[in-house]
């Protein structure tokens, strides 16, 4: 491990703390979890609804610190991450850690207290699985440290849905299962075309360890899995036909924009525009799929489409 | 400590203050709002 510089005699900065929260991820992890806190059946206090969110939001927030802590040497070494606040020695790197768990065991108290143990357990397994389980354990071990990576994100939607609800049903982890399945194709295409220095720093990603062709081939196949995964909702009578057309264009567009991807050979001077256009797609799919199951829900229980298939 | 560090050092400490007091705050306010929800809950 080297010796990071820092400027001890100095308090860091409130902003520095911020930043280790990982506000820009945390805005997806928001928009997951009220997505699935406002689908679930039932209703939830608006000062409830808020609460969860907010536990959600820290614990997101406190495992990206630990992240932070965690990586400070790799993070050094990448030109992207070079200036978070621990390698600038900005901040002191047990201060990182120490706010991190901090703020972890706060969420999951409040979440606990407010809401309910079930939901504080999914968000105390959310933080392990991020934090130990995947930035300290698996990420530098496994090229598919993505997918397991894609978990975390995951958990989100699967947690505001049981904060709701109290139990774990077939629906919210349909939700889970859909952020899992969709994050590696979302990644590998940004892996394709931009050039990171991961493999500098030794963390295995597909792209560096398997060779191109094994990626484009993965990310069709998970594009392909993913489908069935995004209409299930719909299929078992989660949702009705307002979710599952959305769905299923969705789905098409994906393997449309997928397949050329898989399947073609990067030339000399490539542009990457196949990929740039697939990542971009990937964000608004996750949108536009989220936003139509809330607007299911929302149409459902408020009597304006009938429950069922195709009423 | 010179001068100017020690400037820096105040400024720091009073905003850092200043956060975590706003913070505190909210959370007191936030949890006499679920107190007084979860009695409603009955």
């Amino acid at each position: 491990m080297t010796t990071l510089a820092s400027n001890q005699s100095l308090p860091a900065d409130w902003r520095d703390f911020f930043t280790l929260t990982k506000p820009r991820v945390m805005t997806l992890v928001i928009f997951t979890a009220v997505c699935g806190l406002v689908a679930a059946p039932g209703g939830i206090h608006p000062v409830l609804g808020f609460t969860a969110i907010l536990a959600i939001a820290m614990g997101a927030g406190g495992s990206a610190a630990l992240n932070h802590w965690w990586e400070a040497d790799l993070d050094a070494g990448m030109k992207r991450t070079a200036n978070r606040p621990i390698p600038t020695g900005r901040m002191r790197r047990e201060d990182a850690r120490d706010f991190g768990i901090f703020l972890s065991a706060v969420s999951v108290f409040v979440m606990g207290v407010a809401i309910g143990w079930l939901a504080a357990a999914l968000l105390l397994v959310a933080i392990v699985y991020y934090a130990v389980i995947y930035t300290m354990w698996l990420k530098p071990r496994t090229p598919q440290n993505i997918v397991i990576g894609g978990g975390s994100g995951a958990f989100p939607p699967l947690i505001g849905w049981v904060a709701v609800t109290g139990e774990i049903t077939a629906m919210p982890l349909l939700l889970f299962a859909i952020i899992f399945m969709w994050t590696p194709p979302h990644f590998w295409a940004l892996a394709l075309f931009m050039k990171s220095d991961y493999a500098k720093v030794g963390i295995p990603m597909l792209p560096v360890v398997a060779g191109e062709r094994a990626t484009r081939r993965q990310i069709l196949g998970y594009t392909i899995a993913l489908a069935p995964v995004a209409l299930a909702p719909w299929f078992i009578g989660g949702t009705s036909w307002v979710y599952g057309s959305v769905a299923a264009a969705l789905s098409a567009l994906f393997l449309v924009l997928a397949m050329p991807v898989g399947t073609r050979k990067r030339s000399q001077s490539d542009l990457m525009i196949e990929e740039k256009r697939l990542f971009k797609f990937s964000i608004y799919y996750l949108f536009v799929l989220f936003a139509a199951l809330v607007a299911d829900r929302v149409l459902a229980a408020n009597g304006v489409i009938g429950p069922g298939l195709f009423a | 400590m010179t001068p100017e560090e020690e400037t820096e050092f105040k400024r720091r400490q009073k905003s850092r203050n200043l956060v975590l007091g706003g913070v505190l705050l909210f959370f007191v306010v936030l949890f006499y709002a679920i107190t007084i929800v979860r009695i409603g809950d009955g």
